[in-house]
């Protein structure tokens, strides 16, 4: 049965032999229907490249989800605490600290273990000053301050965290403002100033605060800014809090805690150039791509990955465009991003309503005024009707009939030359964006004919997976309109010759497909009529799904053998 | 959450107002826990002798949590002081208001350290870009992300 052909978006090599074999069955059907030409060569070299664990235009990854990098992590601490016997707590800020290098953090650890624990924030520096209650360190800062403006020798300092903590070190010596006694009266936490609070927490370095306001900080610190490094809230206090003590803080509120283990899991990601978080809104996804992590690799591969929670969370493992830009490279699609950026409205606009300047190709528009032209810029005077210069027009000031002069021949020609390289982005570009266009009418149009099946599930006897041929077909062109996208991207820069001709001949073939598919989904839809549309619309679909692999193929290759040449430079090639 | 700001305020309003207010330092309006005005002068011998400034401290709910939103008062009374961290609209370029900023720290911590920052400057001058960042500046000094790139000043 043809429409049991079926692929699953879940399965990397979304392929298997048995449907390969009936995918080349309706391949030949579809051919005999129309286009019957070298086709089925190629199709042939496909069918066997296809054998293979995976297509040359796809990468090998794996999605990870957020407990399976946590266990790499926990692995990593487990890893550190067992060979530096310190606890895990220990271990983890210690990794941050160092962007989770092992190598880097066991080097340094073997170097100087004190230096590197206090500047992680594990351990407090020397000498220790155990500091119980901080009640009032207001007066002693100020008596250091109005000392240090008296003293104009002082290191003048600018005025950060850094200097409050000297100043607030300074209070802790015996020399100013000696500390209240502990003992009287109950705690006071020097944040809320609450003294009911009978639950005090603190970190080694013992500067204590109620439970309360350690809760209320952390889960500001993790909420609201995002961050997994809570360092104590006295300001002379560069301890990090490690992983239980967040957790026994934040007791009962799980999902701040989730938060928080999520903020650790993305910066172990973003530190390891093999994962990458999934950018689609909260998922929490990893995808680890390590064939695709190397700068020099993308020059060769287009990364293409998607995510366990889901195959539409499909991105470039390789560069920020969400989304599958094969067949084009990372550094070219980006390139063209920007040049579509600034250019595309704008060059319509100029193309219909400006003329440059024949002498320094600044671009002109005229909103009034006789031909006689003088440009702002170069001060060149010139006539805006033949282009020619001024000089040679005598007194014809309002009209020009010298329209085959030498001069203006020129003019027109330079002109023309920069038009011609206007309408080339712009033939690129149209192309280009209508596919996105076309692609979207014709997910809204399947909306459409989805209901309209339905409908026809119910009135007729038709099986609710004889009406899903459709859905199918949508699928497929809404892919390939994205391949056709950017290969018209990928042609903008490809420089002329044999290579060039023969992509754009893959890309002519699917784009006829494409449209005939297309074409077929608006066709109406008739109980009679549809055995012979689905016949039709499944072998329409298989075929063009050939077409796309076809040139896929063919450009991840032409990759691989060095076979594209660029009209301009591009990075990392 | 609310009544801890309160409270903390409560306290070191009665701190401000009573004689442990650091020296030099003076409040000048505080109708709510909302904004507050600080007069702040610098003591000693230093570029700004004899020069009074004024300090405009606004509070949000999450106070001390999360720091107030610290700028000179630029008026007719009042102008912003010169100082390569000052711009001329009043917003301060200090890490302490910002991802320094610690909920022990208060009111009277901030004016001091002020103060010593005002004390230990040598150059009377505005930042780097100061008229781009006035033009764009947001109203809370908070938006911006300010990069502490110079301890030295």
């Amino acid at each position: 049965m043809s429409s049991d052909y079926e692929f699953s978006d879940e399965d990397a090599e979304y392929y298997d032999e048995d449907e390969d074999m009936e995918a080349q069955d309706d391949e030949d059907s579809a051919i005999s229907d129309d286009e019957m030409d070298a086709d089925a060569f190629k199709d042939d070299l496909i069918v066997d490249s296809s054998r293979g664990k995976r297509k040359v235009y796809e990468v090998d990854f794996e999605s990870m989800s957020q407990d399976a990098v946590q266990a790499l992590i926990k692995k990593d601490v487990d890893h550190i605490s067992s060979i530096f016997g310190i606890d895990s707590g220990a271990a983890s800020l210690l990794l941050r600290h160092m962007n989770w290098n092992k190598e880097k953090l066991i080097e340094k650890y073997m170097d100087n273990p004190t230096s590197l624990n206090i500047a992680a924030g594990v351990t407090v520096a020397p000498p220790p000053t155990p500091s119980p209650t901080v009640t009032s360190p207001i007066r002693s800062q100020a008596s250091s301050s109005t000392a240090r403006a008296k003293s104009p020798s002082v290191t003048t300092k600018r005025t950060t965290r850094r200097t409050a903590a000297e100043q607030a070190a300074k209070s802790k010596s015996p020399v100013i403002a000696p500390e209240p006694p502990k003992e009287l009266g109950p705690f006071v936490c020097p944040i809320c100033f609450d003294d009911t609070q009978t639950i005090t927490l603190a970190l080694p370095c013992g500067d204590q605060f109620c439970e309360s306001c350690w809760k209320i900080f952390i889960t500001s610190k993790i909420r609201d800014e995002g961050d997994h490094c809570i360092r104590c809230m006295a300001t002379d206090c560069s301890l990090i809090a490690p992983d239980s003590f967040v957790q026994s803080t934040l007791s009962d509120d799980h999902a701040t805690f989730e938060r928080y283990e999520e903020l650790i899991v993305r910066h172990f990601v973003s530190c390891n150039s093999n994962l990458k978080f999934c950018p689609y809104p909260s998922c929490t996804h990893t995808v680890s791509c390590p064939s695709a992590a190397s700068k020099s690799s993308l020059a060769t591969i287009v990364p293409t990955v998607y995510c366990g929670a889901s195959a539409t969370h499909r991105f470039c493992f390789g560069c920020p465009i969400d989304g599958d830009h094969r067949p084009v490279i990372c550094s070219v699609a980006k390139l063209w991003l920007k040049k579509c950026q600034d250019d595309s409205e704008t060059a319509n606009w100029i193309k219909s309503n400006t003329k440059e300047c024949s002498k320094c190709q600044s671009t002109i528009e005229k909103n009034g005024g006789c031909n006689h032209m003088t440009c702002k810029k170069c001060k060149y005077e010139f006539c805006w009707v033949c282009m020619g210069p001024w000089t040679e027009h005598g007194t014809a000031w309002y009209s020009c009939n010298r329209y085959d002069d030498k001069s203006g021949v020129e003019a027109r020609d330079a002109q023309a030359r920069s038009r011609a390289s206007l309408e080339r982005y712009l033939h690129y570009y149209n192309r280009w964006a209508n596919h996105e266009q076309s692609a979207k009418l014709s997910v809204d149009l399947y909306a459409k004919t989805e209901k309209k099946m339905e409908e026809m599930q119910i009135t007729s006897d038709l099986t609710w997976i004889e009406v899903q041929f459709a859905k199918k077909a949508v699928d497929e062109v809404e892919k390939c309109r994205m391949t056709l996208k950017w290969t018209y991207a990928m042609a903008y820069y490809l420089a002329k010759g044999n290579e060039k001709e023969m992509f754009e001949d893959n890309q002519r073939d699917l784009e006829r497909a494409v449209e005939d598919l297309s074409e077929l989904l608006e066709s109406p839809i008739e109980p009679e009529t549809i055995p012979t549309l689905r016949q039709k619309m499944t072998d329409k679909t298989v075929y063009v799904q050939k077409r796309n692999e076809i040139l896929l193929e063919d450009t991840a290759k032409g990759y691989l053998d060095g076979r594209w040449a660029w009209d301009v430079t591009v990075d990392g090639l | 959450m609310g009544s801890i700001s309160a409270r903390r305020l409560a306290k070191e309003y009665k701190e401000l107002n009573s004689d442990e207010c650091p020296v030099g330092i003076k409040l000048l309006q505080a109708d709510d826990f909302e904004t507050w005005i600080i007069a702040i002068e610098v003591l000693g011998e230093t570029l700004y002798k004899d020069e009074k400034f004024a300090l405009k401290f606004r509070f949000d709910p999450q106070y001390p949590i999360s720091s107030p939103a610290v700028q000179f008062v630029v008026d007719e009374k009042y102008q912003a002081p010169l100082h390569p961290h000052v711009y001329s609209n009043g917003h301060i370029c200090a890490s302490i208001l910002g991802e320094g900023w610690s909920p022990v720290l208060s009111v009277p911590a901030v004016c001091v350290t002020l103060q010593s920052m005002l004390a230990s400057c040598k150059k009377k001058e505005r930042p780097e870009g100061n008229d781009r960042y006035v033009r764009f500046a947001p109203d809370n000094p908070k938006k911006t992300k300010f990069m502490y790139d110079d301890d030295t000043v």
